[in-house]
Formats: structure tokens, C-alpha cells, sequence
């Protein structure tokens, strides 16, 4: 399992690099912000991220993929994660990854090359609370007549605005907590009781709350078995974990650098700030945490490349990767505004802008804390 | 390829037929054989392992066979490493002039010096210590005051060096001395090899708080030492001690690798002390602590593993080779505080059979452990070499 890039995968890398330096830069991101943009992206821009390829990169061939893998998804998700590019990536990636894994052959081929292509949005619709916490589904999907009825609701849904169809995780039988019982279904827009509403957050990006009243669905709408989706839809979130990783790496490496060149330009006591001690040493342990954060982050996407490792093992590096990058980025974005000093609360600065995503990101899909149990809990250890 | 691929089988057999099974694992304290003249073989099985290994030249596996050393390229030298890892074979000896002064003398000692010393290293034969540091020199390192005063054929050595670790015990040492005191501090200093039995040497040995006494203070009363080992240029020692150092922090950073004794595994002794499914409060907190530092050092050996793979592929690994120091030994640190608070008293016991074998090293090691983080480069030094160097922030004023 090699943790450095390739030599294409770094090709696809600059690549990515110079066409968002040139078609979303971070002012970009800060006009989509103040024109309240709908869907919180850039159509176009969208657009031209599919012609480029970006969201075949880890599906088969078969299906409109690239089959390019996780490492070279990840130098995408990076650069991302640079620019504050803000797209509908990360949906096509984990509800994509969740159909190839749990789909039935007519849910893949009515939604899996149209995700590629761009045509069409479906969004996970997971958490039901403010913590991520994918066990303790509660949304209730009772037998009815040959389907099933949907209630309950869904908050910060992902990209949940727009999107054409919603994958949903919900309670079959048992309750909070318990890993059977959970069952995943694929619901159209459109479908009669289902309602949505944005959810505006700090990044200014697409979030929604789902609301399902007396939703009727027909049997073909469920993926995989009944009771027994939570083992691919984690494997799917891991997916997720590791993009949402490497772009907050790559986030957080950007901020880092923008700060190390205020830190030798300012000049206060007729001296760079720079060459003051305290701010020098917490400059090399924000340093020394990126170095490590990316080795984790190399480390979960090449696991999804390597046929080798099994679910368990890609579990625990996303986990890793979630919890160093997440910790690592939170804390660079704490002390690029502290180092900044008065200019770094304020809006005309991108500081904000980049603490703002990062604390997001690190939110989605699971905090520090909740990987750290996870961690623990994929690792086996001695009884 | 292939004669990568060959090299990888055929020392893969060797070490399979040739490490005795008593030399695999990890390596419990006292176990370490230290080369030297007077080199001390606890049993039958480490003098084989030991000899085999030097008759290989495999204790220098990078260094040319004219010297003694195995003759090995970079990737097989990987090779072997890695095989021996995968084997869990124990070094054979440990011998710090080997890490951190051999490669100084291969880069910038005379044809003569390789002779003298390398060739009696690679065997085995010579063990050494490091003086650099004095009372009143530790970081500011270049400020040391033991002079080499020139006498002709050989220099007359005064003064005093402190924390001289195995100072007691060593054959030579390499030591900085002032050769010039009326330049610049740096400017002024050589690097010289002399006999620890050299008429005027003396040697103090200093207790640490883990009762070990691993280190010394030495002192030179009007000490003789030929010219002819003096290693390169003379007033030029601050080059060479700047390299050396480098060698020194990157075997520091391999001690975890080696399993040498201090290696405590945090996720497998937790549970002995904390049970798995307690729902204690400062249990769960103590859990957390254990696997967020668990996590740490998983992403710092990950990054060994990726320094190697970026060095291999000719990447500009200065900037990593820069943190493994200061990260390995603070989360070493770390482990140890989490250990602690999980064995309450248990890990604050000194002697006797209330405590087991185990929890007595442990103590013993967390005291240890503190040695880390201070010797070869404070962390607060590390700390501006990382500022400074990798970051290129201005100096103070
Ligand atoms: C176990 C052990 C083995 C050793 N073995 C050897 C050996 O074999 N040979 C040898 O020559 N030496 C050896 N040393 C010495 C070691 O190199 C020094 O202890 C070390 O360089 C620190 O020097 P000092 O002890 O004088 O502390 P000082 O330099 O006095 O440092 C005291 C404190 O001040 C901090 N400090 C100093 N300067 C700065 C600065 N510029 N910025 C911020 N903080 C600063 C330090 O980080 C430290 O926390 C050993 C030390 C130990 C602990």
C-alpha cells in the first residue's frame, strides 16, 4: 500500500489545481455565499467538474466510471479543499458508492451513470440529530401492503436541495443503537409526504431538512436486505470520511500557508511576528500535525485501492484519517485567526471563510470524539 | 527488479537459518549487547547472532565491504531492515558510533582514519561515546570551553564534558573540543577521536531519577591526543557535529522501530487496568486519552513508512525528517502519562515483590522516558529547527 501519489495521480492533482485557481478561487466561493446561490454551488462549474471526469473517478467502467480509485479521488477532494470549492462531489461519491454496494442491478442502471454524468443529484439523508450518529436511526419504515411507509425526518442533509432522489437509512425493526434493523431505501422527488427545507449553516453550502409524513414507497425501493443495511452503509461513509479527510487537509494546508506569510510580513516591536518564539513554536506543532494528518489520509485512501483490505481495515484508516484531519484542521483554523489578530475576525479576510468549512466538514460524517470511539472499537484488542 | 526480488529471498533464508529463535521478539531490559572491547554475551545464543552477523558485515550493512560493512545498495539495505523486522530479529549489538559517527568519518575522515576506525566499528570492536555537551554548553552547543591546545605532533586536551552517556563504559569517545578562541564561537571548534585510556581521563558516573546511571561526567587533565585524529578539517568540527547530529535524531526517531525496551504497547496493557467494559467515568476518559494516543503514534508510524516511500522516489524529505524526533519521543511521553494514571500506584512502585516485574520496568521507563525529550536536541529545539529551517521564519532579534 504505497502512501505517496503516483505519478498520474499527482498530474490529475495539478490539473485540478489550476483549473479551480482559475474557476473557483475562494472569491468564488465568497460570491456564492453573498448571492444566497440556491443550491449552493455554480451550476456551470459543475458542469465542467463532470466533463473533466472528477465524479467517475472511483466507479467501474461499466457503470460511466474512470475507475481511477481513492487516491486519485482524494488529490481531488485536496484541491477541493484548497479553493473552498464548493460542489456536489461528495454526494455523488457516498450515495454512488452506497448504490454500487447495496443497490439492486435496476437502481444501479437508472441512477448510477446519470450520477456520473451529472444529470442527476441523490443525496444521503442519515443523521436525525446534531451529532453524527448513523446507529441511531429512529426514522420508522413499517410493511404496507407490498411496500412500506415512511416517517420520521432527516436534518442536514447534504446537498439535500435539488437532489433528485434521496438515499435514506431508516428503522425496520429493533431501535437506537442496534446495528439490525436498519434498512436503506432510495426515494424519489416528487414522492407524495415528503417535504425539505434549508438548513443554512456556516459554510454556506447545501444542507436540508427532510421531512417524511406517511411517505408510501414500493418494495423496489429498498436496497440491499431488509434489516441489514448498516454494514454497506458504513463501508460508504468511509468513503466519504476519506474524501472529507483529504479535504480538509487540503484546506487546512492552504490556511497554514496563508498564515506562515502573514507571520513573516506583519510587523509589530519592529519585528516580523514571525521571529517571536511563542508564535514560532506553535507554528511547527501546527506543522508537525499536518505532516502526520497526511500520512492518515494517504493511509485510508489507499486502503480503498488495495484489494487486500477488508472492510474493517478501511473502517479503522477512515477513522484515523476523519479524527487526525479533523483535529488538525480545526486547530490550524484556531490559530490562523488568533495569529491574524484583529484582521483575522473579520469577514474581508478568508481566514473566516476556511475555519467556517473546516468546522463543517469536521462535523459531517462524524467529529473527533466519535471517530475515536470508532477507532477503539475496530481495533482488536486482547480481552 | 528481480535482483531485488533475489536479494529479498536469499536474505530472507539466511536470517530464517541463521537468528537463533531466542534472538526474535521483543527484547526485554538487559538484553542489549553492546559492542566493544569488551563486549558481554548474556548467552550462547547472542555471541552466534552477534558473530554471524558481523561476519556478514551486516552490523554496517551500508558501509563499503573495505571497511568492514555488508557493501549494501539503499534498497537492499531497506530490504534488510525490513526483513529483519518482519522477522523480529533483535539488533545483534547496539553501538552508537556506528549510527551517528561512522557516516561523519566515511563523508569526511582521512583514508588512514576509515582504516583505523571504521574497519574495528564494523567489527564490533570499538565502542563509543559522544562528548559534546558540558556544564555549561547544552543547546547552545557551540559555547563548550574543553580546548585542544596545539603541541606539535598532538594536541593537549583540558576541560570537561557532561552527560556523557556509557562514558563508563567505552573504548573511544569523539568529542568536540575549542581548537580557536578568538573567533566566532562556531568557528573555533574541531572534532576529535581520543582513547577513553588515555593517561588524564577521568570519569564520574552521574545517577538518573530512574537509578539507572547511564550517564557521566568526564574530565581531561592535560590529555595527549595524536593529530592524526583530529576528523577533518581543523576548526571545521561545526560542520561535522551539525551531520552528526542529524544521524543522531534520526536513530533516536528508530529506537520505537528496533522495539528496543522502553516499547510499553498502550491498547494492550490498557485492559489489564481498566476494564473493557466499565462504565466508570474516569474510566471512559482514560479509554479516550489511550486511543487518541494510540491513534497519534498509528498516524506517526504511517509517516515512517511514507518518509521512506518519499525518499525512495528522490522527494524532498527534510521537512519530515525535521518532526520525527520531537514527535516520536513526546508521544512516548505521552503513553507514559496515560499508563500511569491507568496503574494509579501500581505504576509508582520503586522495588520489592508487591509489584510485578512489569509495572517495576514500566515505572522505571517513565522515568527513562523524560531522558527522551531532552537528550539529542531538547523538543524546544526541534521546535525552531522546525521554524526556522522547514517554515523559514525569521530569526529573533
Ligand atoms: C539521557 C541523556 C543522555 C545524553 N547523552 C549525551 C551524550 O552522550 N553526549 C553528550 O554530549 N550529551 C548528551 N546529553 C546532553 C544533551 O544533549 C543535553 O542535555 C541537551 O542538549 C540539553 O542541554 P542542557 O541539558 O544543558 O539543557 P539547557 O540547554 O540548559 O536547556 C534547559 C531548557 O531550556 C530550553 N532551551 C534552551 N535553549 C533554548 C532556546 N534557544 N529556545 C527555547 N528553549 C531553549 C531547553 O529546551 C530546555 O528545556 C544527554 C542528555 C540526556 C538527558
Amino acid at each position: 500500500m504505497s502512501l505517496i501519489y503516483s505519478e498520474e495521480q499527482r498530474m490529475l492533482a495539478d490539473t485540478a489545481r489550476e483549473f479551480l485557481a482559475a474557476k473557483s478561487p475562494v472569491a468564488a466561493q465568497r460570491r456564492l455565499r453573498d448571492e444566497r446561490a440556491t443550491n449552493g454551488f455554480d451550476p456551470a462549474l459543475w458542469r465542467e467538474i463532470v466533463d473533466l471526469g472528477w465524479t467517475g473517478i472511483p466507479f467501474p467502467e461499466a457503470v460511466g466510471g474512470l475507475e481511477f480509485g481513492y487516491k486519485a479521488l482524494g488529490a481531488v477532494f485536496e484541491e477541493m479543499g484548497r479553493t473552498l470549492c464548493a460542489s456536489p462531489m461528495f454526494s455523488v461519491v457516498v450515495s454512488g458508492a452506497l448504490l454500487q454496494l447495496a443497490g439492486t442491478p435496476e437502481q444501479q442502471t437508472a441512477w448510477l451513470p446519470a450520477l456520473i454524468a451529472g444529470d442527476k443529484r441523490v443525496a444521503l439523508a442519515l443523521d436525525e440529530g446534531p451529532r453524527h450518529d448513523p446507529l441511531a436511526t429512529t426514522l420508522s419504515a413499517r410493511r404496507e401492503g407490498s411496500g412500506y411507509r415512511l416517517d420520521g425526518s432527516k436534518v442536514f442533509v447534504v446537498d439535500g436541495i435539488g437532489a433528485d432522489a434521496w438515499l435514506l437509512a431508516a428503522r425496520t425493526e429493533g431501535q437506537a443503537g442496534d446495528r439490525e434493523g436498519v434498512s436503506l431505501f432510495l426515494v424519489s422527488a416528487g414522492t407524495a409526504g415528503l417535504s425539505m427545507s434549508p438548513q443554512s449553516l456556516i459554510d454556506s453550502r447545501n444542507h436540508a431538512r427532510l421531512r417524511l409524513d406517511s411517505v408510501l414507497v414500493p418494495a423496489s425501493a429498498l436496497l440491499g436486505a431488509e434489516g441489514q443495511g448498516f454494514g454497506m452503509l458504513d463501508q460508504a461513509l468511509d468513503r466519504g470520511r476519506a474524501c472529507l479527510a483529504a479535504e480538509m487537509l487540503g484546506a487546512a494546508e492552504q490556511l497554514f500557508a496563508t498564515t506562515l506569510d502573514y507571520l513573516k510580513t506583519r510587523v509589530q516591536f519592529d519585528a516580523p511576528i514571525g521571529s517571536f518564539q511563542a508564535l514560532q513554536h506553535r507554528a511547527a506543532r501546527c506543522y508537525t500535525d499536518l505532516c502526520l494528518a497526511r500520512s492518515a489520509v494517504m493511509a485510508a485512501l489507499a486502503a480503498f485501492d488495495d484489494p487486500a483490505s477488508d472492510a474493517t481495515t478501511c473502517g479503522r484508516l477512515a477513522s484515523l484519517a476523519k479524527w487526525k484531519a479533523g483535529e488538525t484542521a480545526a486547530h490550524v483554523s484556531n490559530e490562523a485567526v488568533q495569529m491574524h489578530g484583529g484582521i483575522g475576525v473579520t469577514d474581508e479576510l478568508d481566514v473566516g471563510l476556511f475555519l467556517k468549512r473546516i468546522r463543517v466538514a469536521q462535523a459531517c460524517l462524524g467529529d473527533g470524539d466519535f471517530h475515536c470511539q470508532r477507532y477503539a472499537a475496530l481495533t482488536e484488542l486482547p480481552a | 527488479m528481480s535482483g531485488i526480488d533475489d536479494f529479498r529471498k536469499e536474505t530472507r533464508a539466511w536470517l530464517e537459518a541463521n537468528c537463533p529463535a531466542s534472538m526474535r521478539g521483543a527484547m526485554p531490559d538487559g538484553e542489549l549487547v553492546w559492542g566493544g572491547r569488551e563486549v558481554e554475551f548474556k548467552s550462547e545464543d547472542q555471541r552466534l547472532w552477534f558473530e554471524r552477523m558481523r561476519d556478514k558485515g551486516w552490523f554496517c550493512p551500508d558501509w563499503p565491504t573495505e571497511y568492514g560493512g555488508g557493501g549494501l545498495s539503499p534498497e537492499e539495505h531497506a530490504v534488510l531492515e525490513a526483513e529483519m523486522r518482519r522477522l523480529k530479529c533483535r539488533p545483534p549489538q547496539i553501538n552508537l558510533g556506528i549510527w551517528m559517527l561512522g557516516p561523519v568519518i566515511l563523508e569526511f575522515g582521512s583514508e588512514e582514519q576509515k582504516r583505523a576506525l571504521l574497519t574495528p566499528m564494523a567489527r564490533g570492536e570499538m565502542r563509543w561515546c559522544q562528548g559534546f555537551s558540558e556544564p555549561n554548553a547544552g543547546s547552545d552547543l557551540a559555547s563548550l570551553k574543553t580546548t585542544a591546545r596545539d603541541a606539535g605532533d598532538h594536541f593537549i586536551v583540558d576541560g570537561t564534558k557532561i552527560w556523557t552517556s556509557y562514558g563508563d563504559k567505552s573504548d573511544w569517545m569523539y568529542a568536540l573540543v575549542r581548537t580557536d578562541a578568538t573567533v566566532q564561537k562556531q568557528k573555533g571548534i574541531s572534532l576529535i577521536a581520543l582513547d577513553m585510556r588515555s593517561p588524564g581521563v577521568s570519569v564520574a558516573p552521574i545517577d538518573l531519577i530512574s537509578g539507572k546511571s547511564s550517564f557521566c561526567q568526564v574530565f581531561f587533565d592535560g590529555v595527549s591526543v595524536p593529530k592524526g585524529q583530529l576528523i577533518g578539517p581543523l576548526n571545521g568540527g561545526w560542520t561535522l557535529a551539525k551531520s552528526l547530529l542529524q544521524h543522531e535524531r534520526k536513530a533516536m526517531s528508530k529506537f520505537g522501530e528496533f522495539s528496543l525496551p522502553t516499547h510499553f504497547d498502550l491498547l494492550e496493557l490498557l485492559p489489564e487496568y481498566v476494564p473493557a467494559g466499565s462504565r466508570s467515568p474516569a474510566d471512559i476518559a482514560l479509554r479516550a486519552r489511550a486511543t487518541a494516543c494510540a491513534m497519534d503514534e498509528h498516524a506517526y508510524s504511517l509517516t515512517v513508512q511514507r518518509m521512506g516511500e518519499e525518499a525512495r522516489a528522490g522527494m524532498d524529505v527534510s521537512g519530515l525528517m525535521a518532526i520525527m524526533k520531537l514527535v516520536h519521543t513526546e508521544q512516548e511521553r505521552d503513553k507514559f502519562e496515560i499508563l500511569l494514571d491507568a496503574l494509579g500506584h501500581r505504576a509508582l512502585g520503586w522495588e520489592g515483590d508487591e509489584f510485578s516485574a512489569g509495572e517495576l520496568a514500566l515505572t522505571r521507563a517513565w522515568l527513562m522516558s523524560f531522558t527522551q525529550t531532552i537528550a539529542g536536541g531538547a523538543s524546544e529545539i526541534q521546535l525552531n529547527v522546525i521554524a526556522k529551517r522547514v517554515l523559514g521564519l525569521p530569526e529573533g532579534k
